[in-house]
């Protein structure tokens, strides 16, 4: 029996907060923490979080060989990937020179420590740890409930440049504009923690168990697969 | 742009909230999952549970702590107190801790923090240091406050952050609990001397202190047991007093 979420296990994060989060938000349905790639493939959504360093992700990746069932999760049906989830969807990080998944073309970087420093000439610290404004760049299904400018908690140190602008969700400032959240057909993924972000977080995951890409953009078919 | 952030701090003992002075005489405030519920509804912006318990036997009462509140409140929780080994920590975050703080080990072992930072990312560990004042310079304390390191509290702050501690949780054990504010100087020359966020610790006893430690300390977040546990004051009228006063909070 397929599973309606499937949150995937790769070794690089404790996942418990993100399960009990989600079914919080969603008692009715099933949500496995899995490294099977035969229930990853035949969940109904899935979400990819993650944490610790991009090269030790990718090798854990590639270590339980989900590679190829991330991919095509990413490109067929509800995908939600969140803080270094969000990172490996692109081409290259410039942590430890990593290549990532290149499901998104772009790049990962780190706040330059010559940048940091706030309009009072303060210093300002690396990780960006704590609660920031997410500014939402287009309406978007997951955005419903949300107030523009709401504040999610981030922990990171590095940050995400997609080539292309048209993906941008969502960005915050630290102290220049960042990409915090992107937006594909079928992908959704934030730098931020959602389910650590209260209820504004809560919200976000609750629009993510519900969302149905392509039933409102466009005209494509409604069972949630990708749009060709 | 980023908050500074207000974390309220429950020190647990057999399954209880307590809260002493110079880390002695010990009085009750409440059960850790009550108050726990109650912050997180005030706009707290996470919290920290420090497990002082004494005896092993009752050591496992801060996992079903933890367990309970993180299957209801949805903020980044911190737990400290007899972090030995890697396993501890791994017991801990399953339990659902997303941050672990390391104070005595990180000094009889230095290696743990650079093990667990690897294993489980710099953003899930907490490096607590109790400082003192000695002289011209401030020391590093473990055993909650008894034993002398010899270590100095800036450069063992340094050798942490090259460690792969996340964040570091500094506490003046002159201040804790006297309700004379913050050490801003210790709190200053920490943060300055690392590019890792600093939460600052010890001796709030109102508002204005909470607003000095960020404002002189450079603190980035603030810590306080005590004015909150006593509804001296609430969460957020705390942060809407930093916000009077200049400092980005999340009301």
């Amino acid at each position: 029996m397929s599973v309606d979420i499937a949150v995937i296990d790769y070794g690089m994060a404790n996942l418990r907060s993100v399960v009990k989060a989600i079914e919080h938000v969603a008692p009715a349905l099933s949500v496995v923490v899995t490294s099977d790639p035969v229930v990853i493939a035949e969940a109904r959504r899935v979400v990819f979080p993650g944490q610790g360093a991009a090269p030790d992700c990718m090798r854990e990746i590639d270590a339980r060989g989900l590679r190829q069932v991330i991919i095509d999760a990413a490109h067929s049906k509800p995908f939600l990937g969140i803080c270094m989830g969000l990172q490996v969807l692109f081409e290259h990080s410039e942590e430890g020179d990593a290549d990532c998944l290149g499901i998104l073309p772009g790049t990962v970087q780190r706040f330059p420590h010559e940048a940091m420093v706030d309009s009072a000439g303060d210093k300002l610290k690396v990780p960006h740890m704590g609660w920031n404004n997410v500014h939402q760049a287009a309406p978007h299904p997951m955005w419903v409930g949300i107030e523009e400018g709401a504040r999610f908690y981030f922990v990171h140190s590095y940050f995400v440049q997609p080539t292309s602008p048209d993906v941008i969700a969502g960005f915050s400032h630290y102290p220049f504009p960042f990409t915090c959240a992107v937006a594909t057909e079928n992908i959704f993924a934030v730098q931020f923690h959602p389910e650590k972000s209260g209820n504004d977080g809560l919200t976000l995951l609750g629009n993510f168990v519900t969302w149905n890409p392509g039933e409102t953009e466009s005209a494509c078919d409604m069972t949630g697969a990708a749009c060709a | 742009m980023l908050a500074k952030r207000i974390i309220p701090c429950l020190d647990v003992t057999n399954g209880r909230v307590v809260k002493g002075t110079n880390f002695v005489e010990l009085k009750d405030a409440g059960d850790p999952v009550e108050i726990a519920r109650r912050y997180n509804e005030e706009g707290a912006d996470e919290l920290t549970f420090l497990d002082i318990t004494a005896s092993s036997d009752n050591r496992d009462l801060i996992l079903h702590i933890i367990e309970a509140v993180a299957s209801e409140v949805f903020i980044p929780l911190t737990v400290g107190g007899g972090v030995r080994v890697v396993a501890d920590i791994q017991r801990l975050l399953n339990a659902g801790a997303d941050k672990v703080s390391i104070n005595t080990s990180a000094v009889t072992n230095p290696q743990l923090v650079k093990d667990a930072s690897d294993r489980y990312g710099n953003q899930c560990i907490v490096v607590a240091i109790d400082s003192k004042r000695v002289g011209d310079h401030w020391e590093v304390f473990t055993h909650g406050g008894r034993t002398a390191t010899g270590i100095n509290a800036i450069e063992w702050a340094k050798k942490m952050e090259a460690y792969g501690a996340g964040e570091l949780l500094l506490t003046s054990m002159d201040r804790d609990g006297t309700k004379s504010g913050f050490d801003l100087e210790l709190t200053r020359a920490i943060s300055d001397a690392v590019d890792i966020p600093i939460i600052a610790s010890g001796g709030v006893g109102n508002l204005q202190h909470l607003v000095d430690g960020v404002k002189e300390g450079r603190a980035d977040a603030v810590l306080a047991a005590s004015i909150f546990h006593f509804s001296e004051h609430g969460i957020e009228e705390a942060k809407r007093y930093m916000k009077q006063h200049g400092i980005e909070v999340r009301l």
